[in-house]
């Protein structure tokens, strides 16, 4: 059964000048994760907050849970729960403060919101800072409360736009652990992102928008295979050029390329970070010191680039660029 | 409906909350009319000639209590801006409660705010002088009709917060609006002075209809000039009651329909 289902949205704003959806169709199947991925403004967050009932679309409809989210908005209200881009909570308050009040507009009873707001604040480690201002919490600890207030009634569907953006490393790391956790437990998820990385961790299927449409869906295999696996990427001096192209080709078995401008070898490998050790240990060998080594993951950049033929507009560097080598 | 007033009051609670967790914005929000309070007594006092029983403070209070609740908007406004910013009121939009319970909690809470503010400047008041002859029941009575008063006047607070996209503009905003409109009317000065046009507007101001009416019913004398015998002036209480309701009627609907079209 599918839990969420838009057809043929279509949103403008400014009467008509901007087109955020131009005729979105996306569905998710219960219990499953579904990962919009897709640059800045090309409609990832107005397709999430049509669906969590905060904006209506212009045309075409859409159902979670079986309920249609225009008709019937208090009754969708009822089964989902949303985490927004910016983490919405008060920040006067205590964290304690917040998911009691949160869990009272749920229409939780006064035991039974103080009994939920102990269990969530302990699930997501956040017992030790309850009492404090949210003011005080570093940005990773403002997510998790932010996600627990979405999750005060265990709702059936759970929207989260772009959870983890702004975050550093390890706060996303932090926070992938706790979707992951939710995944398990089987919620319908919808999380929009704008890193493929993120969208691989976590979903079951990535639907890749861009300019307000879906221009391609499918599971994260099926997409990389489109774009293009990992490369590796050595530079080294001029006079040991040669000698590295051997050991890469070795390595890689698919085609290696040289970049003579940057004196930069590259080729594509399905080991990953084996390969790279593997030709690290054969250059040590060789007696050749790289001025430079790394492992580049195709990035939403290349998604783009490959899906359509141009780069995504507008793009955040990913917090994990500094990893990346070079540009294309 | 039981829900949406329970839904409120939980916005209100949290109104209060925020009182409690940074005690400094009562503080500062009680000082500041305290202090006009003197200033004006002091400054102003001794050099306008009231031929009041009483002296000059007898008619500046009723002025300040009604200036005191027209500034508390400019912090509903800054509130609601803020929220919206923060995207606080996207998370109350998707939640199961009624569209009106944001607002009317919002309001609520602003009235409990009013009425400490206004009970910590009675006292002051009353220690630098403030003497109402006309017997309890009156007094009381002007004090509702403050709070009514500030209440009407929240939900235009609340429409500006949420029209507006930053908190600190609506807050200025807000201030550039009600200072103007507080000091042109009756409330600091008799209008008498002022020229005669600034005279009809300053004497049909909200303000100085308010103000007209709580010195009524504390037992003071009204003075007018350019609209002397007219509906306003021969009976303010009633034409204060017409703008409460006049803003209500603009603003309530308003303010709820913004909220549930509001998108950041």
């Amino acid at each position: 059964m599918k839990s969420v289902i838009a057809k043929h949205l279509i949103k403008t704003y400014r009467n008509g000048e901007v087109k955020a959806l131009d005729d979105l169709s996306l569905d998710v199947e219960e219990g499953t994760v579904l990962s919009v991925l897709g640059p800045n403004g090309a409609g990832k967050t107005t397709t999430v907050r049509i669906l969590a009932t905060l904006l209506s679309p212009d045309s075409g409809n859409a159902t979670v849970g079986g309920i249609d989210v225009v008709k019937n908005p208090e009754k969708v209200r009822e089964i989902i729960g949303l985490s927004g881009q910016y983490a919405a909570v008060d920040e006067t308050l205590t964290g304690w403060d917040n998911l009691v009040m949160f869990s009272r507009l749920y229409h939780l009873g006064k035991q039974a919101s103080i009994n939920r707001t102990n269990e969530l604040l302990e699930r997501f480690s956040l017992t030790e800072s309850a009492r404090r201002p949210i003011k005080t919490y570093s940005g990773g600890m403002r997510r998790r409360l932010d996600l627990a207030a979405s999750l005060i009634v265990r709702p059936k569907v759970l929207f989260l736009d772009e959870p983890t953006t702004g975050l550093d490393p390890r706060g996303r790391q932090e926070m992938w652990g706790v979707i992951e956790e939710l995944v398990k437990d089987g919620v319908t998820l919808l999380l929009t992102t704008q890193y493929l990385e993120e969208a691989d961790q976590l979903a079951d299927e990535i639907a890749v928008i861009d300019h307000g449409k879906v221009i391609a869906r499918g599971t994260s295999d099926v997409l990389k295979k489109q774009v293009g696996g990992e490369r590796l990427e050595v530079v080294v001096e001029s006079a040991h050029i040669k000698t590295t192209m051997d050991i890469v080709a070795k390595v890689s078995g698919d085609k290696v390329s040289l970049d003579e401008a940057l004196r930069q070898i590259s080729a594509p490998v399905s080991t990953g970070a084996t390969a790279l050790i593997e030709v690290l240990r054969a250059l040590d060998v060789a007696g050749i010191h790289p001025l430079d080594v790394g492992l580049k993951r195709p990035s939403l950049d290349d998604v783009f680039m490959s899906l359509t033929g141009h780069v995504a507009e507008e793009i955040v560097a990913a917090p994990e660029a500094g990893k990346k080598k070079g540009r294309k | 409906m039981k829900n949406a007033i329970s839904d409120a009051l939980v916005i209100t609670k949290r109104q209060l909350l925020q009182l409690a967790r940074v005690p400094e914005v009562l503080i500062f929000s009680t000082i500041q009319p305290v202090m006009f309070v003197l200033l004006f007594r002091y400054v102003f006092g001794g050099s306008i000639s009231t031929g009041q029983p009483g002296g000059y403070v007898q008619l500046l209070m009723p002025g300040i209590f009604v200036q005191t609740v027209a500034f508390t908007l400019a912090a509903t406004a800054s509130g609601l801006a803020e929220d919206m910013g923060k995207g606080l009121i996207d998370r109350f939009r998707s939640l199961p409660i009624s569209r009106s319970a944001l607002v009317v909690g919002r309001t609520l809470g602003d009235s409990l705010l009013n009425i400490v503010v206004l009970a910590v400047m009675g006292i002051a008041g009353y220690v630098v002088g403030w003497r109402p002859t006309s017997g309890l029941p009156k007094v009381l009575l002007a004090f509702l009709f403050l709070l009514l008063f500030g209440y009407a006047l929240s939900w235009t607070g609340i429409f500006a917060g949420l029209s507006a996209r930053d908190a600190r503009v609506v807050q200025n905003m807000s201030f550039m609006i009600t200072f103007p409109l507080t000091f042109l009317s009756n409330a600091f000065a008799p209008t008498t002075g002022m020229p005669r046009a600034l005279q009809y507007f300053a004497e049909w101001n909200p303000v100085s209809t308010m103000v007209a009416a709580c010195r009524e019913l504390f037992g003071v004398e009204n003075q007018f000039g350019a609209t002397a015998g007219s509906f306003p002036s021969e009976n303010p209480l009633a034409m204060s009651l017409i703008y409460m309701v006049l803003i209500m009627a603009i603003f309530v609907p308003l303010s709820v329909r913004k909220y549930k079209n509001s998108s950041k």
